[in-house]
C-alpha cells in the first residue's frame, strides 16, 4: 500500500509526456474522439429507427450480439490485421460505443408519450418537425443515458490501447506488469495507475450525471422528480447495461 | 503489418484450446454463481429496509462504474493475493455480478404485489417460507434477465485478466497477438462469443422452465 501511494504521489510521475496528467489527457482524448464518432453515427440512426419504426431488429441484435464480443480480442485483432495506430483502436472502441447510444436513442424516441406526438401532429407539425421539436427533446434523458454508459465503457476499454503500444492510462498497468511485479516500478506503478483509472471513471460518471440533469428540459425534469419521490433509488437510465471490459 | 494465418496451428493445439476453455469457464462462471448467491439476501434486505437500499444501490452503481482492468489490478493491494492468483479476476467478476443483481433482485421483490404477499400470509405462510415459496419465485424472471447480462459480460470480462497474465481464452488472444498468429486470436474470440451465446440461451431456457406460470399467463392472454 505504502509503495503504491509513494509511486502515486511522487512528483516525478506528475510531469512530462509520460506523466499521469499527460496520460489522463491522452485517455480522455481517445474517449472523446470515440464517443463523438459513435454519437454522430448512432444518434441519427437511432432517431430514424425510433421515428419510423423500421429496422428495430438492428437495435436489439446489435446490443445482444456485441455484448458477448470480447473487446480485448476485437481491439488487438483489428490492430494485428491493420497496423499499430490510433485508427484501428478508435474503430474498435466505436464498435463498442455504438450499441448503448443506439439503444438509448431508440428507446428514448419510442418512449415519447403517443398523445404528445399526436398533439404535435394535430397542431400541424410535419414528420421531421415532430422529430426535432418534440421527439428528440423528450428523448434527451435516455439519449444522454446511452451516451453516458457508452463513455464509461470506452474509458474502461481504452486502457487496453496501452497493450497495443498506444498511450493512455493503461500504460501504467501494462508497463508495471512488464517490469515484473516485484520491481519498484512494477506492482506499485500498476496499482497507482489502476487507482487513477478508477478515480477518472468515477469523476467522469459524476460529471455526466450533472450534465444529464442540467441539459434535460425543465418540463421533463419535474416528471422525473415526481417519479423519484415515489421510488427514490431508481435512475432514469436503462438498468441492465452489460460491460465487456 | 504482415499477418500470419497458420491454420495448422488449430489441429495441433486442440488440447491447449480445451484447457484454456476450461480455465475460462472456471474463472468466469464461479464468480457469477457466487454473486447470485450473495445478491439474493442483499436484495432481500434492500427491498425490506429503505435505509439498506439507500446505501447498497448507490454503492453498487459506484462499483459497477470502476473499469475491470483497474479492479483486477487493485485486488492484490486490497486482499494481499499474488499477482497471478485467479481470485484477482474472480473477485471483480463477483463484484460486478452482485452490483448488477442487487438492483434486479431489489426491483423484482419490490414489484411483488402487496395483495399477493397478503394472501400468502393469510393462508398461513410464515415470512421465511413466504419469501422462498412466493416472493422469490415471482422475482425469478427479473433475476434471470440480470443473470444473463452478468454471465455474458463475465465471459468477455475474463479475457481482460490476460493483460496481467490470468485469462483463460484471453491468454490465447494476447499470445496470438504477440506471436502474430491471427488464427489463435480468432479461435479464442469465436469460442468466447459462442460459449457466451450458449450460456445466454441456457439461462433463458432455465428461467422459463422454473417459472411455468409465466407461460400459462402468456398463453391465456392470447
Amino acid at each position: 500500500m505504502n509503495s503504491t501511494l509513494n509511486w502515486l504521489f511522487d512528483p516525478a510521475h506528475w510531469s512530462g509526456p509520460t506523466g499521469i496528467p499527460a496520460r489522463i489527457l491522452e485517455h480522455l482524448g481517445y474517449t472523446a474522439l470515440t464517443v463523438l464518432i459513435a454519437a454522430a453515427i448512432a444518434v441519427p440512426l437511432g432517431a430514424i429507427i425510433g421515428h419510423t419504426g423500421r429496422g428495430t431488429f438492428l437495435v436489439a441484435g446489435l446490443s445482444n450480439g456485441l455484448r458477448a464480443l470480447p473487446e480485448l480480442g476485437l481491439l488487438t485483432l483489428l490492430v494485428l490485421l491493420t497496423y499499430v495506430g490510433l485508427l484501428p483502436v478508435v474503430v474498435a472502441l466505436v464498435i463498442l460505443a455504438l450499441p448503448p447510444i443506439l439503444a438509448g436513442t431508440y428507446a428514448g424516441i419510442r418512449n415519447v408519450d403517443a398523445s404528445v406526438v399526436d398533439a404535435a401532429r394535430g397542431m400541424g407539425m410535419r414528420g421531421s418537425t415532430v422529430l426535432w421539436k418534440v421527439e428528440l427533446p423528450n428523448a434527451l434523458p435516455l439519449i444522454l443515458g446511452g451516451i453516458r454508459s457508452a463513455t464509461l465503457q470506452v474509458i474502461a476499454t481504452a486502457t487496453i490501447a496501452a497493450y497495443v503500444a498506444l498511450g493512455g492510462l493503461g500504460r501504467f498497468v501494462i508497463d508495471g506488469n512488464n517490469a515484473g511485479a516485484g520491481s519498484p516500478n512494477g506492482y506499485p506503478q500498476m496499482a497507482a495507475g489502476a487507482i487513477v483509472i478508477a478515480v477518472l471513471a468515477l469523476v467522469v460518471e459524476g460529471v455526466l450525471e450533472i450534465v444529464q440533469r442540467v441539459a434535460v428540459s425543465p418540463g421533463l425534469r419535474n416528471v422525473a422528480t415526481r417519479k423519484r419521490t415515489a421510488r427514490i433509488w431508481r435512475k432514469p437510465t436503462p438498468d441492465l447495461v452489460g460491460r465487456s471490459t | 503489418m504482415n499477418v500470419d494465418w497458420p491454420w495448422p496451428w488449430l489441429p495441433r493445439n486442440v488440447d491447449k484450446i480445451v484447457e484454456a476453455t476450461g480455465e475460462h469457464l472456471y474463472l468466469a462462471l464461479l464468480p457469477v454463481l457466487a454473486g447470485l448467491v450473495i445478491s439474493v439476501p442483499l436484495g432481500w434486505a434492500a427491498s425490506r429496509w429503505p435505509a439498506v437500499r439507500l446505501v447498497l444501490v448507490p454503492l453498487a452503481g459506484v462499483l459497477y462504474t470502476i473499469p475491470s482492468l483497474a479492479l483486477i489490478t487493485l485486488v492484490p493491494l486490497l486482499l494481499g493475493t499474488k499477482i497471478i492468483d485467479p481470485l484477482n479476476v474472480q473477485v471483480p467478476l463477483a463484484i460486478y455480478t452482485i452490483a448488477l443483481l442487487v438492483r434486479s433482485v431489489t426491483d423484482a421483490l419490490l414489484a411483488v404485489p402487496g395483495e399477493v404477499t397478503a394472501a400468502a400470509t393469510a393462508i398461513g405462510f410464515r415470512p421465511a417460507k413466504r419469501f422462498l415459496a412466493v416472493e422469490l419465485p415471482l422475482a425469478v424472471p427479473v433475476i434471470v434477465a440480470g443473470l444473463r447480462v452478468a454471465a455474458v459480460s463475465a465471459m468477455s470480462l475474463t479475457a481482460v485478466g490476460a493483460l496481467i497474465g490470468i485469462g483463460g481464452l484471453g491468454g490465447l488472444i494476447t499470445e496470438g497477438f504477440r506471436r502474430n498468429n491471427a488464427v489463435e486470436m480468432v479461435v479464442a474470440i469465436a469460442l468466447i462469443l459462442v460459449i457466451a451465446l450458449i450460456i445466454d440461451a441456457l439461462l433463458l431456457l432455465a428461467g422459463k422452465v422454473i417459472t411455468p406460470w409465466t407461460r400459462v399467463r402468456q398463453g391465456a392472454a392470447k
